[in-house]
């Protein structure tokens, strides 16, 4: 038997970017909760992600999943030196609004906001693009995330000089490329495999 | 084996960036566990070693990163270079194009080519390689123009649904692993 495509069922797409918690619809078979075997949970990290979709369709080759999953949780969790939280979430909002992934934006945009505090320039950053004044600092960070996700890629040394000169040291600058270089990953999983839609 | 963003950008143990590096040491061996998740798979499932080759160089070359070109480019297989050169050379673009959903982001729509290989390509490739050459295209240059046709055309070609997340990881990875490289790089270029 061949495999199929999936027809999500109705459902509202979200046309503007949005701070709001949306679902993910698949367009390919994920696995069966039942059928899936002890590497197969185990590829989740955490057991939680056995409700998603989106994880239990990645599942599908757990070994890269689970790679993905621990590369993604050090970039972004890992509270040691470097780039605050909030800032790793701007980064990877504000890829993800370039590529024009609205379910990753809606994630990342949410915990920018939260980590920042700054609701009305991530709002800003969602309606405007990136292209939108935030403050120098935010500024130079969107512009590198825009800069590494570009192709040709057009990040170089300018940017770098940019970024020091609002603060970050070189530790900070290594996660901001680790968060925009991964949702540049993300992104494509998630705009490939399946859409987003509006909840409730 | 070595680890290969370190190897490509030229990282030093005792370096600057070896250190910063390691205070992502989860990051640093899960990056590395991807690639060799993606190229030494303990099971293989329905891709073969040729195939994944085949795709990285593509996408290297696509990107045009001088260092990871050439590490993909070299693990190709002899009798694929041609193919995928001239694929390489056919399908540059500049990127992210793509449309938006219909509605206020349809101002931002920046719409752009479906690549299709040529018949010669598709003579060289077979119709299984050709179809993810294509689907690749997409997924590094237009990702927000992805539709269930684009993983129907993959699933005619012979792709199974397991195969398709494969192939998926395989190129997002290497968009995510070439963006690292040439941003350390720039980094490692820039030390005072």
């Amino acid at each position: 038997m061949s495999d199929k495509t999936l027809t999500p069922p109705p459902h509202t797409e979200p046309v503007v970017f949005t701070r709001d918690m949306l679902d993910w619809l698949p367009w390919l078979e994920p696995m069966a909760e039942q059928d899936m075997t002890e590497r197969h949970l185990a590829s989740l990290v955490d057991a939680s992600r056995v409700k998603s979709p989106y994880f239990r369709l990645l599942a599908r080759d757990p070994d890269v999943l689970e790679a993905r999953t621990r590369t993604d949780k050090d970039i972004f969790y890992n509270p040691e030196a470097g780039l605050p939280r909030a800032e790793r979430e701007l980064a990877a909002a504000a890829t993800s609004r370039l590529n024009g992934c609205i379910y990753c934006a809606s994630v990342h945009a949410r915990f920018a906001a939260t980590y920042s505090k700054r609701v009305d320039d991530v709002q800003r950053l969602l309606d405007e693009g990136v292209g939108a004044k935030l403050d120098e600092r935010w500024d130079a960070i969107v512009a590198a995330s825009v800069a590494l996700t570009a192709l040709p890629i057009a990040f170089g040394p300018q940017h770098v000089d940019r970024l020091r000169a609002v603060g970050l040291d070189d530790a900070a600058i290594a996660d901001l490329i680790g968060a925009a270089s991964f949702f540049n990953w993300a992104n494509r999983l998630m705009l490939s495999l399946g859409e987003p839609a509006t909840q409730g | 084996m070595n680890d290969v963003i370190d190897t490509l950008v030229g990282i030093a143990p005792g370096s600057k960036l070896d250190a910063i590096r390691a205070q992502r040491s989860e990051a640093r061996k899960h990056a590395q566990a991807s690639y060799v998740s993606l190229f030494e798979p303990r099971d293989r499932g329905g891709v073969t070693a040729d195939e994944r080759q085949a795709v990285a160089a593509f996408v290297a070359g696509l990107h045009g990163e001088p260092r990871t070109n050439a590490f993909y480019a070299a693990k190709l297989p002899a009798g694929l270079s041609a193919a995928v050169a001239a694929a390489v050379a056919a399908a540059g673009s500049n990127g992210p194009y793509g449309r938006f959903p219909k509605g206020p982001l349809s101002a931002e729509d920046a719409p752009g080519p479906t690549w299709k290989v040529s018949e010669a390509g598709r003579k060289a490739l077979g119709p299984r390689l050709a179809a993810a050459f294509e689907h690749t295209h997409m997924l590094v240059f237009h990702p927000r123009d992805a539709a269930p046709p684009s993983l129907q055309r993959l699933l005619d070609a012979g792709w199974s649904t397991t195969d398709i997340v494969t192939l998926s990881q395989l190129v997002s990875f290497l968009a995510y692993q070439i963006r690292v490289v040439a941003g350390l790089r720039v980094l490692a270029g820039s030390q005072t």
